[in-house]
């Protein structure tokens, strides 16, 4: 209170309380930049959330200029990238930063996710940043996806052949549903119009808001930390948690250490291995779509790839395509089907540690499996780890509320 | 019992082991293409106007950009190159038209543009020594890695023509199978192999710059990106030290 007090009487007169008498400015400040605080022990999985927001960043902003000179149409899509590539200035850094921006967005949601599975991030009273969070991997998904169809290459039009046609397996309403997402019988120059309208427009809308809520949403219950303490338990005399450093300078300036090393490796790849090997732009994108001619192989960019194998681990399409939404979904519940007691994974038993490293191993594999071709081994490979990857979720009631944990401290663990 | 460490280390091996399973595959013999070499790429530049350009387009590539990554004067770019053209800007087209193409091979030729980046440069240079004699097709001969290509043997003046040895196995059940062994040389052609091989592998190398004319000035950026970056990083955390001291 007495600091509040203090900046109000220090802007008196000034710029600040022309608008601070308008507009909350110094207040939201203060509330969530220099007097938010979050635990000192933040480690190495801490970093994420900020990382993304970088590369949120990065993507709005290559994406306004990639939208200044790509041709939403079927005719002209193609030739726009390569021109883009080749004749615009700077075109090509922009492009490549933005397909590299694609899948490091995976990377660090991925990333940011296992976070929250490692030191129980999403359990009381965190339920709804984590229901929010997952609703922006969902629009994430949505969003990669139809950014996927613009370039209008032989990849982008075959995987959204496979995967449009998976809404066909809905009851009843299936063959409708795919010709409305389509706008037409066959994926054409309307539905590469519609996904450009999608991809520039509402889903990144949705994406800004959603990150707003999730922010404020932390910012109302406050950070977890690696011990899985509640930090505002213990509070000084001015009512500021004693594990606690503000979020600035302190985070900021250990943040921005983080924003550079990632873009060192994001610069590393723009700069020398934009295909990644054929993982980041797939080879069979650099031919133009061709409806006649399918690719001998059609496999989703690798972030797609772990529920792509679960979608053919199994035999029928419905059965798979309903399998593939159980496994995107049930992440979601997460809050409610982990009964431990503590959050953090160093005071859970063996049980969690277990399921965890199986899950991550499963996870993993299911990425790889899913850009093999589903043949011999590969198959029972993919329906094992599959296996593996619901037990995670269906099991979890049980093993959490049964498995030993270890005594919470009272204060984090942290050594200067 | 495993430790958060002890996970996290395991996840880095499932990832790696993953990737290095990834990485593997069938390839090609490789090219061996110097992509920084100007005179193999100047030359092959004049190859593929000469004998590709006829047939085959590169509908994405100016010929200004060529020249000014291959450093070819405006000149030398309209005397050498630019056969099919009125202008430096224009990108390499052809004047046969497609629809005839598909009745004279039966397929229209592809761009070559991208052929390196959607294919790869070992295929192509592969694909070009690959052309052997083979009397049911139509154009009497077929490509090893390219099964009933229809393609003519279009370096066949400079190459000759090769036959394809196979070794034969009859199984048990009396089926035959043939593997590729080698391939000889059946007609001689102007150029000896090495020389053949030397041209292919010019030509090879102007598909493979043309696919991503950028990338030389995309590496040599990338040094001083990261160069900035690296030094950026130290300034950075030398500056979390100081701030971080007093937290205890």
């Amino acid at each position: 209170m007495a600091r509040a007090e203090a900046d109000v009487a220090k802007s008196t007169g000034g710029v600040v309380k022309w608008i601070d008498d308008r507009f909350p400015l110094m207040e939201t400040l203060r509330y969530h930049v220099t007097e938010y605080y979050a635990s000192k022990n933040f480690n190495f999985w801490y970093v994420f959330g900020v990382l993304a927001f970088v590369v949120l960043i990065i993507q709005l902003l290559t994406g306004i200029f990639l939208t200044m000179n790509y041709k939403p149409s079927s005719a002209e899509a193609f030739a726009s990238v390569e021109y883009i590539m080749r004749d615009v200035e700077w075109g090509w850094l922009i492009r490549y930063m933005h397909s590299t921006g694609a899948s490091f967005f995976f990377v660090v949601v991925y990333l940011h996710m296992f976070r929250a599975m490692l030191y129980g991030s999403y359990k009381k009273p965190r339920e709804l940043i984590w229901v929010i969070g997952m609703l922006i991997f969902f629009v994430l998904m949505a969003e990669a996806f139809a950014g996927y169809l613009l370039p209008w290459g032989q990849m982008s039009y075959w995987g959204a052949q496979v995967i449009i046609s998976l809404f066909g397996a809905v009851p009843v309403v299936g063959d409708a549903l795919v010709e409305f997402i389509k706008g037409d019988y066959a994926i054409s120059d309307i539905t590469l119009n519609r996904f450009f309208a999608l991809h520039v427009i509402l889903l990144p809308l949705l994406l800004v808001g959603l990150i707003f809520v999730h922010i404020v949403a932390l910012h109302e219950v406050g950070s977890n930390n690696p011990d899985g303490i509640e930090i505002k338990e213990n509070k000084d005399a001015n009512g500021v948690p004693l594990d606690g450093v503000a979020f600035h300078p302190y985070h900021t300036s250990k943040d921005l250490v983080a924003i550079i090393i990632f873009l060192i490796i994001f610069s590393a790849v723009v700069f020398f291995a934009p295909e990644a090997g054929g993982y980041f732009l797939e080879h069979a994108n650099f031919e133009p779509a061709n409806v006649r001619v399918t690719p001998e192989h059609i496999a989703p960019v690798w972030y797609f790839t772990p529920f792509y194998a679960i979608l053919r681990a199994v035999p029928s399409k419905a059965g798979g395509a309903a399998l593939m939404a159980a496994a995107v979904l049930l992440p979601l519940f997460l809050p409610w089907l982990d009964k431990a007691r503590v959050k953090s994974i160093r005071y859970r038993g063996w049980m969690y540690k277990s399921a965890l490293t199986l899950f991550v191993i499963s996870f993993v594999m299911l990425g790889w499996l899913g850009l093999q071709p589903a043949e011999g081994i590969y198959v029972t490979l993919t329906r094992v780890f599959t296996i593996v990857y619901f037990a995670y979720f269906v099991l979890m009631p049980y093993y959490t509320s049964i498995d030993k944990t270890k005594p919470v401290p009272n204060r984090v663990v942290y050594n200067a | 019992m495993l430790s958060a460490r002890q996970i996290i280390a395991l996840v880095t091996a499932a990832f790696l082991t993953t990737s290095a399973i990834a990485a593997g595959g069938a390839d090609y013999p490789p090219s061996n293409i110097d992509r920084d070499n100007i005179q193999s790429l100047q030359r092959g530049a004049a190859n593929f106007m000469n004998y590709c350009s006829g047939c085959h387009s590169a509908e994405y590539v100016r010929y200004n950009t060529i020249g000014k990554h291959l450093e070819l004067s405006e000149q030398q770019l309209i005397d050498n190159l630019m056969f099919n053209a009125e202008k430096t800007f224009e990108t390499i087209n052809v004047n046969m038209p497609m629809d005839d193409a598909v009745t004279w091979f039966g397929a229209a030729p592809p761009d070559l543009t991208l052929t390196a980046r959607s294919k790869s440069a070992d295929y192509i240079y592969n694909f070009l020594k690959g052309f052997y004699i083979d009397e049911e097709q139509t154009h009497g001969v077929n490509n090893r890695w390219l099964a009933g290509t229809s393609m003519p043997h279009v370096l066949g003046e400079l190459q000759g023509y090769q036959r394809a040895v196979y070794d034969e196995k009859v199984g048990e059940d009396g089926s035959v199978t043939r593997t590729f062994v080698e391939f000889e040389q059946a007609i001689p052609g102007q150029l000896d192999p090495e020389a053949y091989d030397e041209f292919v592998r010019d030509t090879t190398n102007f598909l493979a710059y043309i696919a991503e004319p950028v990338r030389s000035e995309r590496r040599k950026l990338g040094v001083w990106v990261i160069m900035f970056l690296t030094l950026f990083g130290i300034l950075a955390y030398m500056l979390k030290k100081e701030i971080w001291k007093d937290v205890k």
